[in-house]
């Protein structure tokens, strides 16, 4: 039974406890996934038996088919103690799931999985310990910053209108399933979130109500930079418009990595700050190597230096990576919020502030 | 992907210094708009788009903010061009580093444009004349993409030509906007309608003067928005005349900035200086502009005659009687002088007599170089005035460029240089008084310099190095953190196999002991620490001509033996355990002070005419290697004429920042209730003491002390629990607007004015960090309300209690600043940001702790052992490397690498 009667009486007691609190978001879902062993047949389950393409390796399609093993998952992360739960939907709109020939399911698999995170929510939800289900927008397949044809650099394989589209129909599933915020993640190319953006903002006007944003880019590499070219306050400049209620950074990089690039955001960023790093970088064999422990400690000094407001995991990290960090956080002030002078502030690959 | 990974080295090799604009007004490139430019319109029309990108990066490279894009032309599809133009300019980091500015008159033009562009943009524009509905539906548009608009002054009525109609117009969209919409008022930007004047219209007379009033109003009655505008429209009656428009354009902006306009389209690149102008053009323009006199446009017609189809040049200057000498001399004179008044003239003088521009350079201003050189080298001039010296050759040198490669197209003979110098001060430090006076020195010793400026990444002094072939790299740094640096770069120049480039070391915390123990076994070329500038012109002169095998090894002799030294030193070091250094802390005895508010507090544009009765002079004239104190050093036997030339250029200069606020200063101080715990200082948010808001960690010395004297730590002078006792901070800038001055100096050669500028924006932060220590001890903390101490005294440290910085001695842990800015808001509140080396920008800044208690004192902790370093760590939540690696200045041991 959920504590609160509904999404704001819910997101107004989260923020109440975000005063005082470092706020805990899941870690990943992949490689637990994988570690459950499903075969093509768990995949199809009793829906689709029958599809014309191999399903196996569509994690988001399980939400459907293995519910109860999704839920589960979703469960162990609230005993690691999590207060914002992820869906499992982060390719589930129809650009990526084209690869599986799921186009048309796209709508149902963000409800089921809005459902199902909201079940394992409310186990555990009580009044003083609100439970967010953040609806997960991935940053589909495609960009429409840069083109795949090395000859043709004008060229781009999806539209703004086609992306705008397909997150359209991804969000209303996920509103519609119970998510309490929706967070836009891992992009790697800011335009492609703009295009969720605009989405989201939409719907919102049609439907008179509006939830929380949680943004979320992803640093590629060392350079500081984003897939197409942005640097962190150029990116907060390309998606302040959204008046996020958290703008931060995950994956492609381990918390020691991601540092730097961490600061920079916490100092330009006037609103909270959110982190889900991976367990490191990929080894040699693709996986990730840094414990619990290592990560606890990054991650509770970022805490102490006044960088955070919400922090999780992203690959590579399972149960015992999360709760290792909620209690490396626990009793460590949250970042208190800058304020800044009003400036225009405009975003090329670098930002340009004009008082 | 594979294009994927060629965009993404592109970016990477691209320079990663990010634009922020401290200037007041903001450059819109217009040369990528069709309706302005015919080129650019053919381009288009020819689908020539690498033609087209080439016009783009033009605007960049000349100093465009932001890119406008209009595509509106008759035989152009709009939405196609503007899509594939915009695609284009994504993949091209050099031009998509800066925003853009998407215009046209067509909706689904900007709304194409904006569904290409990833970074926040400008539209240009939206506006009333199709009434209000369609406008706020646009302007929800705009907001949903993300970007902020131009607001044309236009209504259904038409478009504003009169004062009263453009402030009527934007003020009602203005309200529109913000209150209907909520559109963000800093992201309106208003054109006011700029037209053209001196048509031969009389009612066009005045709307030069209606746009820069109707400027005035809008930018005072309406908050946080911007005014732009299409400047070289006001001009257009003069087309093919490009001296005139330029003037035109120059005067227009000189008097609509003034009156608020903070942003216009302009051809970057081609704006002029108002005061270089020439006087009879800029009255006769200005009485066009202002609308002066009924027969202004007729003067100016008439002026404009005399321009026509030529290339702006300045005049020469006058004859005057001491150039009765012959010209060799009057070059000397003039160099040895540092008179700049004529060295054009005289210059040009020369080139004409002799037979190739080169000679001049080679033959009577290398000789006046070199008799500055003698002077200098035998202690009878000194660092200013060859430094003055140096502009007036950089002057003339200026002069004789064009000519020199004009030389060289024709007839490809080059000039030979001594060597070429690449100088960089070093990632996450952005103090470089010391490289650019070393820069100047050596520059006029023959000497081509590359300066790459401050916060330079050490992959960006590599390649460039390799780029331009250069000779020898030096390396400059101030806060310690640029040691660690330099190690890296070093370990790069190796990897990089740059072993035939000598590596200069040099900057304040640098030193003989740490190039030879820390940087040179990095690299197997040479490594050479270089003391002050006067030393760098031999070290590179050696190293460049025949001795250099014999002063290279000499060199590693040297840091061999420095490498000995401190072996040796290294075990004779007794140091106390640190538990008995704690059980030897200061005991004092606590009965605080209230202060008069507790949390933060800022000063906004400080006046900086009562900062300057605080300076200290000494320092001043130590950074221009003159040593004495103030004012003794005026009637120095040695250098007293030196001393008292630059301080009467220093008060000079020091008037005209005053008077002209060519920097700002800001203040942010604060007070917290605190208790120490251990060695730490624990910040609290109220007086209740129970939630924290912040810890100090402080360092405590290791060294043995005698009888009675404690160990000192910060942390001793603040109460433990059970004591309401309080802490301090405070960070001060007077270097806003600093950097653009600099630059504003250096590309009119005058490398003298923009040291000196920066030397005294240095002194006047330590005086407004002084000025603010005395205001925190007699009023805003209150502790010494009836202090009575001249500056002198002040200076000499006596009052009571201090102010120490993290970094210096009394805490040598640079991190330690990020806690201060974070309790302060420092960023916002002063604008005051920290690099990544915990450096503060701009350079001219000061931040530290107060404490108040009476036995307060400034101490340094010297070195210590890692029994302190490994109880460090822990309590900062860091590893023992990073604590070594923050901590190397002060190790009393050689850490594992």
């Amino acid at each position: 039974m959920s504590a609160f009667k509904s999404r704001a009486e819910r997101f107004a007691a989260i923020e109440e406890l975000a005063k005082t609190k470092i706020l805990i978001l899941d870690g990943a879902m992949g490689s637990l996934i994988q570690g459950l062993g499903f075969k093509e047949a768990d995949f199809r389950g009793a829906h689709f038996v029958n599809h014309n393409m191999p399903l196996q390796g569509n994690n988001d399609i399980l939400s459907i088919t293995q519910s109860a093993a999704i839920q589960q998952l979703h469960e162990d992360y609230f005993e690691a103690g999590i207060d914002i739960v992820e869906t499992n939907t982060f390719n589930a709109q129809r650009i990526s799931q084209a690869d599986y020939g799921m186009e048309k399911y796209s709508y149902e698999m963000n409800k089921a999985s809005a459902e199902i995170a909201r079940a394992a929510a409310d186990k555990y939800e009580t009044k003083s310990a609100p439970k967010l289900v953040a609806g997960a927008l991935g940053p589909t397949n495609k960009t429409l910053s840069m083109s795949p044809k090395v000859a043709d650099p004008a060229y781009r394989d999806v539209s703004y209108d086609e992306i705008v589209d397909a997150y359209r129909e991804q969000v209303l599933g996920l509103i519609d399933g119970g998510a309490d915020v929706l967070l836009v993640e891992t992009i790697f190319d800011t335009l492609n979130a703009k295009a969720a953006i605009f989405a989201i903002q939409t719907i919102f006007d049609e439907r008179g109500e509006a939830l929380p944003i949680m943004i979320s880019g992803t640093i590629t590499d060392m350079s500081g930079r984003t897939l197409s070219g942005q640097t962190v306050e150029a990116f907060y400049n390309s998606v302040r418009h959204a008046k996020p209620w958290s703008i931060g950074l995950n994956c492609a990089l381990g918390p020691k990595q991601m540092r730097q690039f961490l600061a920079d955001l916490a100092r330009v960023a006037q609103t909270k700050i959110s982190c889900h790093p991976n367990a490191g970088l990929p080894n040699a064999f693709g996986g990730y190597d840094e414990t619990p422990h290592d990560m606890c400690e990054v991650i509770s000094d970022w805490a102490t230096h006044n960088m955070v407001n919400i922090v999780g995991g992203c690959c590579g990290t399972t149960p015992a990576h999360i709760k290792y960090i909620a209690e490396g956080v626990a009793g460590i002030a949250p970042r208190i919020i800058p304020t800044r002078d009003t400036a225009l502030r405009l975003a090329g690959l670098e930002p340009f502030v004009h008082a | 992907m594979n294009h994927l990974f060629t965009l993404k080295i592109k970016i990477i090799m691209s320079e990663p210094n990010s634009k922020i604009s401290n200037s007041t007004f903001v450059i819109v490139g217009e040369r990528t708009n069709v309706t302005g430019s015919a080129k650019f319109r053919k381009l288009i029309e020819n689908e020539d788009y690498v033609g087209a990108l080439a016009v783009a990066r033009q605007q960049v490279e000349s100093g465009a903010n932001v890119l406008d894009v209009n595509l509106d032309a008759a035989m152009i599809d709009g939405v196609k061009a503007m899509t594939t133009f915009l695609n284009l300019v994504a993949t091209e980091p050099d031009i998509a580093k800066i925003p853009l500015m998407i215009d046209s008159s067509k909706w689904e033009i900007i709304e194409a444009g904006l569904k290409c562009t990833q970074g926040k943009p400008i539209v240009n524009s939206i506006s009333l004349k199709e009434g209000e509905a369609q406008f706020l539906a646009h302007a929800r548009k705009v907001m949903r993409y993300g970007a902020a608009a131009v607001v044309m002054a236009f209504d259904e009525a038409g478009q504003a030509d009169t004062k009263a109609r453009k402030v009527e117009i934007c003020t009602r969209a203005y309200h529109l906007l913000v209150d209907e919409v909520g559109f963000a008022p800093e992201d309106i930007i208003f054109d006011p309608n700029i037209f053209a004047v001196a048509t031969g219209i009389e009612e066009h007379n005045n709307y030069a003067v209606d746009f820069i009033e109707a400027t005035r109003i809008i930018r005072e009655s309406l908050p946080h928005c911007h005014v732009s505008g299409g400047v070289s429209n006001v001009s257009f009656s003069f087309r093919g005349n490009e001296i005139v428009r330029e003037a035109m354009h120059t005067v227009f902006l000189y008097h609509a900035i003034k009156a608020g306009m903070d942003m216009g389209i302009v051809n970057a690149g081609q704006l002029g200086i108002y005061d270089e102008i020439l006087p009879e053009l800029r009255d006769a323009c200005e009485d066009v502009i202002l609308n002066r006199r009924n027969d202004a446009t007729d003067r100016l017609l008439d002026l404009a005659q005399k321009y026509i189809g030529r290339a702006g040049k300045k005049e020469t200057g006058p004859d005057l009687a001491w150039r009765e000498l012959p010209v060799n001399e009057r070059l000397s004179h003039a160099m040895v002088k540092g008179i700049n008044e004529f060295i054009v003239a005289d210059t040009e003088e020369a080139r004409q007599q002799y037979e190739r521009p080169l000679h001049v350079i080679e033959g009577p201003l290398m000789a006046g170089m070199s008799v500055v050189g003698d002077l200098f080298g035998s202690g009878k001039m000194f660092l200013p005035q060859v430094v003055k010296s140096a502009r007036v050759m950089k002057e003339a040198v200026a002069h004789l460029i064009p000519f020199l490669e004009e030389e060289k197209l024709r007839t490809g003979m080059v000039g030979k240089s001594n060597g070429k110098v690449l100088m960089a001060t070093v990632k996450g430090d952005v103090h470089d008084i010391g490289k650019n006076i070393v820069g100047v020195v050596l520059g006029c010793n023959g000497f081509d310099i590359i300066d790459m400026g401050v916060m330079v990444p050490t992959e960006a002094i590599i390649e460039r190095a390799r780029e331009e072939n250069v000779d020898i790299i030096g390396l400059s740094g101030l806060i310690t953190p640029s040691l660690d640096e330099m190690c890296y770069v070093a370990q790069e120049m190796e990897r990089a196999g740059l072993q035939n480039i000598p590596l200069l070391i040099g900057g304040a915390t640098t030193s003989r002991t740490h190039t030879a123990v820390k940087i040179a076994p990095n690299f197997t070329g040479a490594t050479i620490y270089v003391t002050d500038a006067s030393r760098a012109v031999p070290v590179v002169q050696k190293l460049m001509g025949e001795e250099r095998k014999s002063y290279e090894d000499a060199n590693s002799l040297d840091q061999e033996q420095a490498r000995s030294a401190h072996l040796a030193s290294q075990d004779k070091r007794p140091r106390a355990p640190i538990g008995d250094a704690r059980a030897n802390a200061a005991k004092l005895e606590f009965a605080p002070h209230k202060p008069s508010f507790l949390g933060v507090k800022k000063f906004e544009n400080y006046p900086l005419a009562e900062i300057a009765q605080f300076i200290d002079w000494t320092p001043f004239f130590a950074s221009w290697e003159l040593a004495g104190s103030y004012p003794a050093i005026l009637s120095d036997d040695i250098v007293g004429e030196a001393a008292s030339g630059l301080f009467k250029d220093g008060q000079a200069m020091l008037t005209k920042i005053i008077e002209n606020n060519w920097t700002k200063a800001n203040a942010v101080i604060g007070f917290w209730p605190a208790n120490r715990h251990g060695d730490d200082i624990i910040v609290f948010a109220d007086e209740n003491c129970d939630a924290q808001i912040g810890k100090f960690h402080t360092l405590r010395q290791q060294m043995i002390k005698s009888e009675n004297r404690p160990n000192y730590a910060l942390s001793d002078f603040v109460a433990p629990t059970g004591t309401a006792d309080y802490i301090g901070g405070f960070a001060v800038t007077t270097g806003l607007g600093e950097h653009d001055k600099v630059n504003e100096f250096k590309a009119k050669h005058d490398d003298y004015s923009a040291i000196l500028f920066q030397s005294i924006c240095d002194r006047l932060a330590e005086a407004f960090a002084e000025l603010m220590h005395k205001r925190v001890r007699t009023e805003f903390w209150g502790y010494a309300p009836n202090e009575n101490l001249s500056v002198d005294d002040i200076i000499k440290e006596k009052y009571i209690g201090i102010r120490p910085a993290p970094g210096y001695p009394a805490q040598p842990d640079h991190t330690e600043k990020r806690m201060l800015f974070s309790l302060l808001n420092a960023e916002a509140n002063s604008g005051i940001t920290l690099t990544s080396s915990l450096a503060m920008n701009p350079p001219s800044s000061v931040s530290g702790l107060y404490f108040a208690h009476e036995s307060c004192e400034y101490f340094g902790v010297g070195r210590i052992d890692r029994d302190q370093v490994a109880d460090y760590a822990k309590r900062k939540n860091w590893g023992i490397h990073e604590a070594e690696k923050w901590l190397a200045p002060i190790l009393a041991y050689d850490p594992k690498p």
